[in-house]
């Protein structure tokens, strides 16, 4: 069960001459909830954001560093950017659904990708996805009405259902409750648990609540530096470093 | 008093004003400003404004009432015996102000006294030769009533100016003193000056939308008396245009059918050629290029909309013209007599037209949230499967509403079309014909020396009128589907 996905290793990444990460080494393991977690600026989205080579869409962002998803180096030359997104699954802060509708929505990846060989296939896919993104009940009468028009919560599991539509084998999701109520933000933290089944999910986070109710392992970023990377029970009980025990109890960040 | 100096003296007597009412208050207030309601400046202001806008609004609106009544005085003298036949009041009118502007430069060239130009027995042979030597330009011999209309005339624009000057000056030094008088601590000055300010802004705003109305109620009339010489039902549905002019005699054709295909025939030419070129340029400038090739070809692309249409009739006409005939032509593939043609026409509007939706519609693009892109680019699609799924349906109303704008000004457009496709009105379907537009055909109807009261000339107005309701309606259709847009992502 506890199977390394992805490796990092001495990790940097420069925004122009800003030196955003610095040093970061991480192993991320499989069926496992990782969160990250940090003040403000501390470079967790940008180390995220590395995992799927989103940075590549950037102009002045470098990264360095060895990344290795399954022992593969995904900075390697020979790597498809495009073909790694499909692979590592993203979601994003605010709810971004495409002005399409709710099936076009889902549907997207699976088409870009001939993910079906005739629709009723597509039309499996797109509702098993949305079943995962436990929204199918709410949407199954009006699939085809645009995926702007639900609500804020409904989106984002949208979105969600929409990464999980390609298959993916990791699922990166960046503060993907901080516009979402209490109550929307149950429902999607139960649906990266169910999720935990089948990928690896990292997940950005403000709320240390929220990180220490979904996630096994917590990553502690501070200044671009990772500073402690262990055990969700064990970062919250018992840090081992002063900088980890300061921002959990609220004296910094 | 020549206006300038009288001008000047205005803006004089409110600037003293200003010195005035600031000191004054500032003496009131014993040189303290903290006890005063407003900024000295305020007051001054105030002082200027309540001097200077009174006085300039009398000077206006009298330099615009005065030749309407002097016009009408004077008409009144000439009897109607004077007017010679197939002549007019009108035409006897600028004859007697043209004697008059003759007297004023044979006075200012030393021909003639003022006296003598007031001389109501002046001989009128005398008066005349006095004038050509003085080189006024005189058409025919002035008689007698005339002599006396143009003395009326200058006797009493001198004496209105007269009035005038000392009116003006009353109401500015008038103003000034009310305001001065009325200039203590606690008086709001700043609230007033305010005021002002608003009331100036209005006025600048009003100028505009006055003149469009203007514009429109001219043509409104103008079209109101074409239809009631020529009968709308030929001129909406006629498929033959052929004005005849006063010479050739028998009854005109005008039918707006050919115009208006040529116009639609050349427009859809141009927008086929700038619709795929400007968004294309859009994309590769807002998606691929890097931020130095933008910053280098942007603007480039944007010089192109600078060229005067003009320019691009003669590249139609001496450029793009001949090179089609070449190819298209008897030499070639023969379908293209000449190198006028809808085709040369269209091909160089298109170009024409490129910049306008390309900076257009790069906007549009830009204001595609990135939240779309990297929804997109998150799920492994490639650039291009990212604008052509989501970017471009995102963007498509304003895009829409750019390709709507450039179409109406395709439509309106005039210098290519008179340079490139030629004069000939005709409902063809062939693109290498000669064809005309609305817009080149109001240039021609107006440009000859037909009488401004016939039909020929009339019919101007009543397509201008087509077509400014064609391109307003395209217009409000376009600016309607941008704001939905717009709405989309506040």
């Amino acid at each position: 069960m506890t199977d390394v996905k992805i490796k990092a290793k001495d990790v940097q990444v420069y925004y122009g001459d800003t030196h955003a990460i610095k040093d970061v080494s991480v192993e991320i393991e499989n069926n496992t909830v990782t969160a990250f977690i940090g003040p403000s600026g501390c470079g967790k989205s940008t180390f995220l954001r590395c995992l799927n080579r989103m940075n590549d869409t950037i102009d002045i962002c470098r990264v360095q560093g060895d990344i290795r998803i399954d022992g593969e180096d995904i900075y390697d030359k020979r790597v498809d950017p495009v073909q790694l997104r499909a692979k590592v699954g993203m979601v994003f802060q605010k709810p971004n659904p495409f002005p399409k509708s709710i099936y076009d929505n889902i549907a997207y990846g699976p088409r870009i990708h001939g993910m079906a060989r005739n629709k009723a296939e597509l039309d499996d896919i797109v509702e098993r996805a949305l079943r995962r993104g436990a929204i199918w009940d709410e949407v199954k009468d009006r699939l085809q009405a645009p995926g702007t028009g639900l609500s804020g919560g409904q989106q984002q599991r949208l979105c969600i259902a929409r990464a999980v539509a390609t298959e993916p084998e990791v699922l990166l999701m960046d503060e993907p409750c901080s516009a979402l109520d209490p109550i929307a933000t149950a429902q999607v933290e139960e649906l990266i648990d169910e999720l935990r089944q089948n990928y690896a999910v990292v997940i950005v986070t403000h709320s240390m609540q929220q990180a220490a109710r979904v996630s096994q392992k917590t990553a502690f970023f501070h200044l671009g530096n990772l500073v402690e990377y262990d055990d969700t029970s064990k970062i919250f009980t018992n840090p081992e470093d002063s900088r980890t025990e300061s921002y959990i109890t609220g004296r910094i960040g | 008093m020549p206006l300038l100096w009288l001008f000047l003296l205005i803006l004089a007597i409110a600037a003293g004003a200003f010195v005035i009412a600031r000191m004054r208050v500032m003496a009131m207030s014993g040189q303290d400003r903290r006890s005063l309601h407003s900024l000295p400046n305020y007051y001054g202001s105030n002082a200027a404004m309540k001097s200077a806008i009174p006085a300039l609004l009398v000077l206006v609106v009298w330099l615009i009432a005065q030749p309407f009544y002097v016009n009408t005085v004077v008409s009144g003298m000439i009897p109607d015996d004077a007017i010679a036949q197939s002549s007019s009041r009108g035409l006897v009118l600028a004859e007697v102000r043209r004697a008059a502007d003759g007297m004023d430069l044979a006075i200012a060239t030393g021909n003639m006294t003022e006296d003598e130009a007031r001389n109501t027995d002046a001989d009128v042979a005398d008066v005349t030769e006095r004038l050509s030597t003085a080189g006024a330009i005189i058409t025919s011999e002035l008689t007698q009533p005339i002599l006396r209309a143009a003395q009326q005339f200058r006797v009493l624009n001198s004496t209105g100016y007269q009035i005038m000057t000392i009116v003006v000056l009353l109401i500015a030094i008038a103003g000034g003193a009310w305001a001065v008088r009325e200039t203590q601590p606690k008086f709001r000055a700043r609230n007033v000056v305010e005021q002002g300010v608003r009331v100036l802004l209005i006025a600048a705003a009003s100028i505009a939308i006055l003149t469009t109305l203007g514009i429109v109620l001219s043509l409104v009339f103008n079209t109101i008396e074409f239809f009631r010489l020529y009968p709308a039902a030929d001129f909406f549905f006629g498929t033959s245009w052929a004005p005849s002019f006063s010479g050739r005699g028998g009854a005109s054709d005008l039918g707006i059918l050919p115009l208006l295909w040529g116009t639609f025939y050349i427009s859809i030419v141009a927008l086929i050629v700038a619709v795929p070129v400007g968004l294309f340029s859009a994309i590769y400038l807002s998606e691929y290029a890097s931020p130095k090739v933008r910053a280098f070809a942007k603007p480039m692309l944007e010089v192109l909309a600078g060229i005067p249409t003009i320019v691009y009739g003669l590249f139609a006409l001496l450029t793009v013209g001949p090179l089609l005939v070449s190819v298209f032509g008897d030499d070639g593939l023969g379908w293209m007599q000449a190198g006028t043609a809808v085709m040369t026409a269209g091909l160089v509007m298109g170009i024409m037209l490129i910049p306008f939706v390309s900076s257009l519609s790069d906007d549009i693009i830009n204001a595609v949230p990135q939240a779309m892109r990297d929804g997109s680019y998150g799920l492994g699609a490639t650039q291009s499967e990212t604008i052509r799924q989501v970017v471009l349906p995102a963007a498509l109303p304003g895009i829409v509403g750019a390709i709507l704008l450039a179409a109406s000004r395709a439509i309106g457009e005039t210098m290519i079309v008179v340079l490139g496709a030629g004069a000939a009105a005709r409902l063809s379907l062939n693109p290498f014909d000669a064809m005309t537009t609305v817009t080149a055909k109001i240039v021609s109807q107006l440009t000859g020396d037909s009488d401004f009261a016939s039909p020929e000339a009339l019919v101007a107005f009543a397509l201008g009128m087509t077509l400014f309701v064609i391109t307003l309606g395209l217009n409000i259709f376009a600016l309607y589907i941008v704001r939905k847009y717009r709405e989309q992502y506040e």
